[in-house]
C-alpha cells in the first residue's frame, strides 16, 4: 500500500477539533434581473454533520450551492467559512479556484466531469490545488516534479480504493455509464481532501440499486473521515434516512431547520410541498 | 487504448512513464533509428522536405497545446510564426546578437505577445475568440509590410547562416540535425507538460471550465498560461523557419499560414503530440507528393499532369473534409487503431467484444 498517512485516520482524528460553524450563511440575497433566487436566507453548517438542503423545484438549492463555491456572487449578505486552520475567510467575494483552495469541493446536478480525461486524470486533477509545479517542471519532468506527480498519484489511489474504482482507472470518463460518472465525480472532490463536501443532487437519475449504494458512500465520507457534507437531493426518502440535519428551503427562504424527524411533521413544510396554503392558490409542488 | 496484456507494474513510477510498455520502446527506438540513418541515404531535396516537417511539427505542437489541449481556437499562427521570425531575424541582423540568443529571445517575445493577444479569451469563447485571433493575425500582417524602418515592408531580409560547434547551417544535411533536435525536444517537453499539473488544467479548461474553475484551476491564468506556452513554441518554429532559408519573406506568414497549420492538427489529431507530427508530415509532403506525381505522368497522360496544380488546392481541402468526417480524431487515432489492431494480431476477437 502507498505510504503516507491514508486519509481515514487523519480526518477522525481531526474531527474532535472542527469547529461548531464551519459556514455560516447571513442575509444571502441573490437576484437574477427581476427573479429573486435566494431572499435573505441565513443559515448555517455545523462541523461534522451531514446537512441536508431540500425544498420544492425553483427553492434555491442550488443558488445555495453556487454562491459557496463562488460560481453566483450574491448582491447582499455574506458567507463565513472557517477553515481548517480555524481562521474565518469571507467567500462571498472570493474566485471559485481560491475557494477551493480553502477546502471546499463539491458535485454537480449535472455531472460536469472533464470526459476527454482518464479516471485518473479527473482524480488528479482533485489534487491540483495541493500541488505546485509551472509549466517549465512539468515539461521538464525531473526531480521534485516527478516525486510530486507520484506522491499525489497515491493519495489518488487511496480515493480509488475508497470508491471501489480500480476497474476503471484508465477508462476515458466520456465512455462511462452514467452511475459511475456519478461516482467518480465525488471521487474527484474526494480527491481534493476537502474540508466541506457540497453534493448537488448526489442521486439524481438513479435508480433504487444505485441510489442505496450512493448513499452508502455519503455516509462513509461522512461517518468514516468524519467530513461535513452539505447534500441537495430531490429524493426524500434517502436524504431523511442519511442526514444528522435538515434545512428546507422555499422562494429563497429558510422555513423548517432540524432533525429529519421534525421536519416531516412541519407544517410549513407540507404547505410548501404540497402548496395548500391559502394565499397561494396556484402553485406546483411535488409530494415529500 | 488497448489493454496492456501481460505487463505488470509494480511502481506508480513506471506506470506513470511515457513509454510503458516494451513494444512502444522498441518503436521508439526504430524511428530514432530511422532518423539517424535518412539523412545519409536522402536527397537533398529529401532534406529539405524533412527539414520544413521538422519545423512544422514544432509549430503544430505548439499550436496543439492552444486548440487542442486548451480548447482556445487560434487564427493567429502565421503572426506568431512572424513574430519568432523577425525578432530572432532583426536581433542576429542589426543587433549582432548571437542566432541561438535571438532565437530564445524569439520565443520570449512570441511568448509575450500570444499571451497579449490570449487576454480577450477572458471574456471570449469558441468562434468569437477566434475572430480575435484572426484581428491578431491582421495587425501584425499589417505591421510586417507597413512598419518599413523595422521589416523592411515588403522586401525579403537575408540572415547569415547559423553557426553551431562551428559547423555552418547553410546546406540541408547540417541543418536537419538541428531541426530534428528541436522538433524532438519540443515533442517531448510537451509530452511531460500534458501529464502533469499545468497540462492537466489546460485540459481541464477544454473539457469544462466551470468544473475547473471548482476544483481549484485558476482558469484565466491557465488560458494565459497556455497561449504563453503555446506562442513560445510557434516563435520557434518561425525562428527556425528564418535560420532554415536563411531569408524572411512576409508572404510566410499570412492568414493561409495559419489555416494551414490549423489542418496539420486537424488532419493530425487535435491534443495529440504524435498527430501533430503526423498532420505536420501530411500537409507539408501532400504538395511534393502531387508535384512528383504530376512529373511522373506528364508524358503517359500529360492532360491529367496539367489539371494537378488546381488539384493541389483542391486535394487539401478534400483531405481536411474527409478527416472531418471519416476519422475526427485525426491520423493519431488511425494510428492507434492500426496498433490495437495488430496488438491482438493474429487471434483477434470480433469487433465489440473486445472492450466491455
Amino acid at each position: 500500500m502507498a505510504r503516507g498517512s491514508p486519509p481515514v485516520h487523519r480526518h477522525r482524528a481531526h474531527r474532535e477539533g472542527l469547529p461548531r460553524h464551519i459556514l455560516e450563511l447571513s442575509d444571502l440575497t441573490l437576484r437574477f434581473g427581476g427573479v429573486t433566487s435566494l431572499a435573505g436566507l441565513t443559515m448555517d453548517v455545523r462541523g461534522g454533520e451531514l446537512l441536508a438542503l431540500i425544498g420544492p423545484n425553483g427553492a434555491g438549492k442550488t443558488s445555495v450551492l453556487n454562491c459557496i463555491s463562488g460560481l453566483y456572487r450574491p448582491q447582499e449578505g455574506s458567507i463565513t467559512l472557517t477553515g481548517r486552520d480555524g481562521e474565518r475567510h469571507a467567500l462571498a467575494r472570493l474566485a471559485p479556484h481560491r475557494i477551493a483552495a480553502l477546502g471546499v469541493a463539491r458535485t454537480f446536478q449535472n455531472i460536469e466531469l472533464f470526459k476527454h480525461l482518464t479516471v485518473l486524470d479527473n482524480l488528479m486533477l482533485g489534487r491540483h490545488v495541493h500541488m505546485n509545479g509551472g509549466v517549465l517542471s512539468g515539461g521538464l519532468y525531473w526531480g521534485r516534479q516527478r516525486e510530486r506527480e507520484i506522491e499525489h498519484r497515491q493519495y489518488v489511489e487511496q480515493v480509488i480504493d475508497f470508491m471501489n474504482l480500480e476497474p476503471l482507472r484508465s477508462a476515458v470518463v466520456g465512455n462511462l455509464a452514467y452511475g459511475n460518472q456519478r461516482l467518480v465525480e465525488m471521487a474527484r472532490a474526494l480527491a481534493l481532501d476537502p474540508h466541506l463536501l457540497l453534493l448537488d443532487e448526489p442521486t439524481a437519475g438513479m435508480n433504487a440499486e444505485e441510489k442505496e449504494s450512493m448513499a452508502r458512500f455519503i455516509l462513509d465520507v461522512h461517518e468514516e473521515q468524519g467530513l461535513t457534507v452539505v447534500v441537495v437531493d430531490h429524493s426524500i426518502d434517502v436524504i431523511m434516512d442519511i442526514a444528522d440535519r435538515v434545512v428546507v428551503l422555499d422562494f429563497g427562504r429558510r422555513i423548517a431547520d432540524g432533525s429529519p424527524d421534525e421536519v416531516r411533521n412541519d407544517p410549513a413544510v407540507i404547505d410548501a410541498y404540497l402548496g395548500t396554503r391559502a394565499d397561494d392558490p396556484g402553485r406546483r409542488g411535488e409530494a415529500p | 487504448m488497448s489493454l496492456d496484456c501481460g505487463v505488470f507494474h509494480t511502481r506508480y513510477e513506471s506506470d506513470m512513464g511515457l513509454r510503458p510498455r516494451p513494444l512502444q520502446r522498441l518503436r521508439l527506438v526504430t524511428l530514432a533509428l530511422f532518423v539517424l540513418v535518412f539523412p545519409f541515404v536522402a536527397s537533398p531535396y529529401w532534406l529539405d522536405l524533412a527539414n520544413q516537417v521538422a519545423i512544422a511539427t514544432v509549430g503544430a505542437i505548439g499550436l496543439n497545446i492552444l486548440v487542442g489541449y486548451t480548447g482556445q481556437i487560434s487564427l493567429g499562427q502565421g503572426a506568431f510564426m512572424a513574430i519568432g521570425a523577425y525578432t530572432a531575424g532583426l536581433l542576429t541582423l542589426n543587433f549582432g546578437v548571437p542566432w541561438g540568443a535571438s532565437v530564445f529571445a524569439a520565443c520570449l517575445v512570441t511568448a509575450a505577445a500570444g499571451t497579449f493577444f490570449g487576454l480577450p479569451s477572458l471574456r471570449l469563447k469558441g468562434l468569437y475568440l477566434a475572430i480575435a485571433t484572426l484581428a491578431a493575425q491582421e495587425i501584425v500582417e499589417w505591421g510586417m509590410t507597413n512598419w518599413t524602418a523595422v521589416t523592411g515592408g515588403t522586401e525579403a531580409i537575408v540572415l547569415p547562416a547559423p553557426v553551431l560547434l562551428g559547423v555552418r547551417m547553410n546546406t540541408n544535411f547540417n541543418f536537419y540535425w538541428l531541426a530534428v533536435l528541436t522538433a524532438g525536444g519540443t515533442a517531448l517537453f510537451a509530452a511531460n507538460l500534458m501529464r502533469t499539473r499545468i497540462g492537466r488544467a489546460f485540459a481541464a479548461v477544454r473539457d469544462q471550465d466551470i468544473a475547473a474553475s471548482v476544483i481549484g484551476v485558476d482558469v484565466f491564468r491557465t488560458k494565459l498560461l497556455a497561449f504563453a506556452t503555446s506562442s513560445f513554441f510557434v516563435g520557434l518554429a518561425g525562428a527556425m523557419i528564418a535560420f532554415h532559408r536563411n531569408i524572411i519573406t512576409w508572404e510566410r506568414f499570412t492568414l493561409s499560414t495559419s489555416i494551414v497549420f490549423l489542418a496539420m492538427i486537424i488532419v493530425g489529431g487535435l491534443g495529440s503530440i504524435r498527430g501533430s507530427f503526423l498532420g505536420a508530415a501530411l500537409i507539408t509532403l501532400l504538395p511534393a507528393m502531387i508535384t512528383n506525381l504530376g512529373r511522373a505522368i506528364q508524358d503517359t497522360a500529360p492532360q491529367a499532369a496539367s489539371l494537378l496544380p488546381y488539384a493541389q488546392q483542391a486535394v487539401f481541402g478534400i483531405v481536411i473534409i474527409l478527416f472531418l468526417i471519416f476519422e475526427p480524431r485525426g491520423l493519431s487515432k488511425l494510428w492507434e487503431n492500426a496498433k490495437d489492431y495488430f496488438h491482438v494480431w493474429p487471434f483477434a476477437y470480433r469487433r465489440g467484444e473486445s472492450r466491455g
